[in-house]
């Protein structure tokens, strides 16, 4: 019944005082992989945080599948950036990757053997096997990026959200990476990417949003990705800001 | 010896001891979170916001009832993490800034207080001082029991939320966005956070208590990768020093206990900065040497080997010049004769005649089998 997958509505956040999205409207459809594009601190991280609820918008609204994200959670997964979180942690792949599982599992049960099969499975096809006991302050930036590409896939979800994936990685890794993202688009999922590299947004994805504290523009790559739009993202935010765009 | 003499028959002492391990272990399995959450600070605030609630109590008793001033303790300690998280919520200040600021104020109203209760005409208030530094020998039997108590129930706590624990410390906002509430996880960890506190007070003091919340996860952490063990390494430091700590200042007239505590404590600190197998500077440093030692056998090796493959004769000797590619002649030579002299005794090179040299059949063999692993073979 539901067309779109994910519906933005007046969208608005601001840390400070200024406005770092203002008055976002999205509809996504289901089954795209939708590339989010926009210079540093055009607000694509903050884009992702406020639709999972992570940080608060000032005005806005959003509906997965036509509910709210409490309602949905359980079908969303999210690979955060990966310099959030401090790779010096004493723990290993394994455990990382378990913790997708515990939004299932819910407060105090402890992951089982079902849970750890899942994990291992994932871990198998992001290509990290050979590391599964490996402690996480001895990976590469590639290897932490798959670790945290394999905690997303063992949730199981229908829609993910995945801040700058191919950041660091090399031209073999990012090759898989994007194969397991356009796998999961053949299996009806709709991923949502955070992505930096212009040159290959053609052909990686189908959908783009190009964002730069207002949305600029978003549709079908062929129909938006244009040099025009580009231009107007990559300007400054100020005149995005006050010009009609 | 005579502590242990002391510790075996001295009963009192003994209860003593088997509070200041409690404290402990507690100390050291939260300081572990703390450590990690790099949220080592949130308990210095906490402690010294207790003080001005022990001398509340005070002065409105009258008397010096132990659970009654660990009642006012904890309650002024509660106040100031609150207003930390309000101050940090609502306000621009800055996190670190609001702990100064709860630390500094809730510390200087506290002595003030104590200070106009030693003006007072009242006997009582003599040992109320201990607070600050901590008197461990003050203690006794049910103050005890109560910290067994508290300490199981947290012990208990940790172990219950134990994957929640790990995760929050690790990726918080992943942690919410799979649907684990932020504020309920704070709450746990800050309400036991400052239990463990409250314990801490008599025989630790406000000032040095979250030195004992600290010390330990650092310490244990330079041990290990992984977080149950480190958690139970912390739990053994804190518990030898709160052993310890007690012992000597017991031994001493007047002597407090929590600086004590907090100088033995700190030795193990020390200790494992520099030792610890994995991450301790000395050992890094003997292992980095080690490493570049062997690496630069094995580049010697493979130029004297793909000398031998330029040359018709493989087994032709050549001078150390030739050998050595750094530029630096005087000081090169002499060390690439150091690691050809090592290649000889291995059997992998020979000395043909002075400083030229040459390769074995078993050096050919293991040269091509560093370059078939990339240098990861070591010799
Ligand atoms: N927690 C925060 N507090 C205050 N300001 C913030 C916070 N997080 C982000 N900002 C500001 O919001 C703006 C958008 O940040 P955001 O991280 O969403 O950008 P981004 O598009 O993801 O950038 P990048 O490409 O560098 O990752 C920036 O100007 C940033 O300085
Ligand atoms: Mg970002």
């Amino acid at each position: 019944m539901q067309k779109h997958v994910i519906e933005v509505e007046d969208m608005t956040v601001a840390y400070e005082e200024k406005p770092v999205l203002w008055d976002i409207d999205i509809n996504i459809p289901k089954g795209v992989l939708m590339a989010i594009v926009g210079p540093n601190g055009a607000g694509k991280s903050t884009l992702i945080k406020a639709m999972l609820n992570l940080v608060k918008p000032i005005s806005g609204k959003v509906l997965f599948n036509g509910l709210s994200y409490e309602c949905q959670r359980r079908y969303i997964g999210y690979v955060p950036q990966r310099g959030s979180v401090d790779w010096d942690f004493p723990t290993s792949v394994l455990d990382v990757v378990l913790m997708g599982t515990y939004g299932k599992i819910g407060w105090i049960k402890r992951p089982g053997k079902k849970e750890k099969e899942k994990s291992l499975d994932a871990i198998k096809k992001v290509g990290m096997e050979e590391f599964v006991d490996r402690q996480i302050s001895q990976l590469s930036g590639g290897q932490q990026q798959r670790v945290f590409l394999a905690r997303a896939l063992v949730q199981d979800a229908d829609i993910y959200f995945m801040d700058e994936p191919f950041q660091g990685v090399d031209a073999k890794t990012e090759r898989a990476i994007i194969n397991i993202l356009k796998e999961l688009r053949l299996r009806g999922k709709t991923v949502i990417v955070v992505h930096h590299d212009l040159q290959t947004v053609k052909e990686y994805f189908d959908w783009v949003a190009l964002l730069n504290t207002k949305l600029i523009q978003y549709g079908k790559v062929d129909e938006v990705f244009t040099d025009e739009n580009l231009r107007i993202t990559y300007g400054s935010t100020d005149r995005v800001l006050k010009g009609e765009v | 010896m005579m502590s242990l003499e002391l510790l075996l028959k001295d009963y009192t002492l003994q209860i003593v001891a088997l509070g200041s391990a409690v404290l402990g272990a507690v100390s050291g399995v939260l300081g572990s979170f703390a450590v990690l959450r790099k949220q080592s600070l949130l308990g210095d605030a906490v402690s010294h916001a207790a003080l001005p609630g022990i001398a509340f109590v005070f002065l409105i008793t009258g008397i010096k009832n132990t659970e009654m001033l660990l009642l006012g303790a904890l309650i002024s300690g509660l106040i100031g993490t609150f207003m930390i998280i309000i101050i940090d919520q609502y306000t621009r200040i800055k996190f670190d800034s609001a702990l100064g600021l709860t630390l500094s104020s809730f510390f200087g109203l506290g002595l003030v207080l104590l200070t106009y209760i030693q003006k007072l005409p009242n006997s009582n208030q003599a040992g109320l001082e201990h607070f600050i530094f901590g008197q461990a020998s003050t203690l006794l039997k049910r103050d005890v029991f109560i910290m067994i108590g508290l300490g199981v129930i947290i012990l208990l706590v940790v172990a219950l939320f134990w994957k929640e624990l790990k995760l929050f410390s690790f990726d918080p906002q992943f942690g919410k966005s799979i649907g684990f509430s932020n504020v309920k996880i704070n709450v746990i960890l800050s309400s036991i956070t400052v239990v463990a506190i409250i314990i801490g007070l008599q025989s630790v003091g406000v000032i040095l208590m979250s030195a004992l919340l600290v010390a330990p996860g650092v310490a244990a952490r330079q041990w290990t990768d992984k977080l149950s063990m480190m958690v139970i390494l912390a739990a053994l430091f804190g518990i030898f020093s709160g052993v310890l700590g007690t012992l000597i200042s017991s031994l001493v007239d007047n002597m407090p206990t929590g600086p004590v505590i907090v100088v033995v404590i700190s030795l193990i600190v020390f200790f494992s900065l520099f030792f610890a197998s994995n991450r301790g500077i000395f050992w890094r440093h003997i292992k980095h040497g080690k490493n570049k030692r062997n690496i630069n056998d094995s580049r010697v090796l493979i130029n004297l080997y793909e000398l031998a493959l330029n040359h018709k004769d493989v087994y032709h000797p050549h001078k150390t010049e030739v050998i050595n590619l750094t530029n630096n002649k005087d000081k090169g030579n002499a060390n690439v004769i150091k690691r050809l002299l090592y290649l000889c005794e291995k059997g992998y090179a020979k000395r043909d005649y002075f400083d030229t040299w040459s390769i074995t059949d078993k050096g050919i063999k293991k040269a091509k089998s560093i370059i078939d692993n990339q240098g990861g073979e070591s010799l």
